[in-house]
């Protein structure tokens, strides 16, 4: 069975904050369901399907289920990290076609910002019973940051990669945001001003990293028949992956990431291929990760990815490929340090023709959000969609 | 040039599991262990009683040479004390998790020799870290 053509995306919503002092987790996640549900022209009470992963307080999405009074008949809160709400998408599809739900609602919060979070520059032990490979990682401090640029040091030695290669992906990500009211970072930056940000951990500077704020979305997911009697321009689902790349046991490669097998998959089931995708949303937590993944999902050979970013060919009306136009993690938004459900959000506005004029892609009737959640250098997960405007 | 000594940074001790004690006994007494599977002879880390690649649970502890190459690192800089994280290439096989110590954190590249050496941990069994050979 094959979700293609199975499910809407018929409401999206981004909370516009990026620091949410006065603002309860799960104000935010309930706030941006009815954000999304009003967008879609659907109630609460039509919700039969909900999702949500580990930013959602409480044990899976119970909590979040009795604070926002739903009575769904299907709920899943499977946790890949930031990558979890592009996976959602895909298992919400599925749902459906199994006649399982109807109208499935996805949320996503969190306050890293309000709580004094150090978020990438140290070690975190989860706590509670250590998983298997705890004693022999943490001990050592791998931090979010460092981990992502053993990642980039490796291309660098076996591709050959500069930092300022790296340093483009962060230059079209500002050329965007620049026309986005709500990001916190504006200011369009150039190579150089990237290049000679404070080295965070090297080769990863300052600038290569993405923004921390507070916040959240949601999406809802229909069923066809629904997304027939609803207004909004119709997004469709037409094809999903997903995959957990982990170090294999000790055979550990870390110039690929599980986006060469979520996106193959994908793109087969949606019987398309990267040189017809007119938009990409791609996880941006740090630079390198939009290059490793632009190179596994096919849009370049495999160490190429350095050539492809740069000069500008990420930017909307110069770049042959338009990426994250709402201006990303990298400068707009990683609400909760998860990065995945506003890589969908932006794909619904660019096929709904509703992203800011200025970065627009012309007829833009097919779009990939893809997410890579947890470690990039440990193990993580990748999740990719595929989205076609009817 | 100054190396930035690892002394200075104090390291958790490590949470030693069932499955897992005898690596960190051996490693309290200056040995890196690695688990090894006698059904498909493949090497793996970090060590598990059913081999990750062909689900034998005919494993076994072997000594490791000690020595190994860089696959990668990078130098951790906005830290209290900065450190080297790596990834060290085992001549046994297996890449594993680890720090490169008591050297010059800026002359490091991704393939470069390196030996094993142990550090205290903070009130745990020494954790196995590697520095140029």
């Amino acid at each position: 069975m094959s979700i293609k053509g199975k499910a809407y995306i018929a409401g999206i919503y981004e909370h516009p904050t990026r620091l949410a002092k006065d603002i309860s987790l799960a104000q935010i996640h309930a706030q941006c369901a009815k954000g999304a549900l009003e967008d879609a022209g659907l109630t609460k009470d039509d919700v039969d399907g909900y999702f949500c992963a580990g930013d959602a307080p409480g044990l899976g999405p119970m909590s979040m289920v009795e604070y926002m009074g739903l009575k769904p008949r299907h709920v899943d809160s499977t946790d890949t990290g930031g990558s979890s709400y592009v996976l959602h998408v895909g298992h919400a599809a599925e749902a459906i076609a199994a006649g399982k739900c109807k109208v499935a609602l996805i949320t996503l919060a969190g306050r890293p910002r309000a709580e004094g979070m150090a978020t990438g520059t140290v070690p975190r032990s989860r706590g509670g019973t250590p998983t298997p490979d705890e004693p022999f990682e943490f001990p050592y401090g791998p931090t979010v940051v460092n981990m992502y640029a053993m990642c980039a040091m490796r291309h660098m030695h076996e591709y050959g990669t500069t930092s300022e290669q790296l340093a483009w992906i962060k230059v079209a990500a500002s050329h965007h945001a620049q026309h986005n009211p709500h990001a916190l970072m504006r200011d369009v930056v150039t190579v150089e001003q990237v290049v000679n940000s404070p080295m965070i951990s090297d080769p990863l500077h300052r600038l290569d990293c993405c923004v921390i704020t507070d916040g959240g979305g949601a999406i809802v997911v229909v069923a066809p028949e629904i997304a027939a009697k609803l207004k909004r321009p119709k997004v469709k689902l037409i094809g999903a992956g997903e995959f957990v790349k982990t170090q294999m046991g000790g055979k550990v490669d870390l110039t690929y990431s599980g986006a060469r097998f979520s996106g193959a998959a994908a793109f087969a089931e949606a019987g398309v291929k990267p040189a017809d995708i007119k938009y990409a949303s791609i996880y941006d937590s740090f630079t390198i990760t939009v290059l490793m993944q632009l190179e596994d999902l096919g849009f370049c050979e495999k160490g190429k990815g350095g050539a492809f970013v740069a000069d500008g060919n990420l930017i909307a009306g110069t770049g042959k490929l338009p990426f994250n136009t709402d201006g990303g993690g990298l400068c707009s938004n990683h609400p909760g340090n998860r990065g995945g459900l506003t890589k969908v959000l932006e794909a619904v506005r660019q096929l709904r023709g509703e992203a800011h004029p200025a970065v627009q892609v012309k007829n833009c009737n097919l779009a990939v959000a893809h997410g890579t959640g947890g470690s990039l250098g440990l193990r993580h997960g990748s999740a990719t969609v595929i989205l076609e405007r009817e | 040039m100054a190396a930035q000594e690892t002394k200075e940074r104090k390291l958790p001790a490590p949470a030693v599991s069932q499955e897992t004690q005898a690596y960190w006994d051996a490693a309290a007494k200056g040995k890196l262990l690695v688990r090894k599977c006698m059904g498909c002879g493949q090497a793996h880390h970090y060590p598990r009683t059913i081999c990750p690649f062909c689900f034998s649970d005919k494993t076994e502890w072997i000594e490791a040479s000690g020595k190994g190459t860089i696959y990668s690192y990078s130098v951790m800089r906005r830290a209290p004390v900065p450190y080297a994280m790596a990834y060290v290439t085992l001549a046994e096989g297996p890449r594993m998790v680890t720090n490169i110590v008591d050297c010059d954190f800026d002359k490091l590249k991704c393939e470069q020799p390196v030996k094993l050496v142990f550090k205290p941990t903070d009130g745990g069994p020494p954790l196995p870290m590697f520095t140029p050979a």
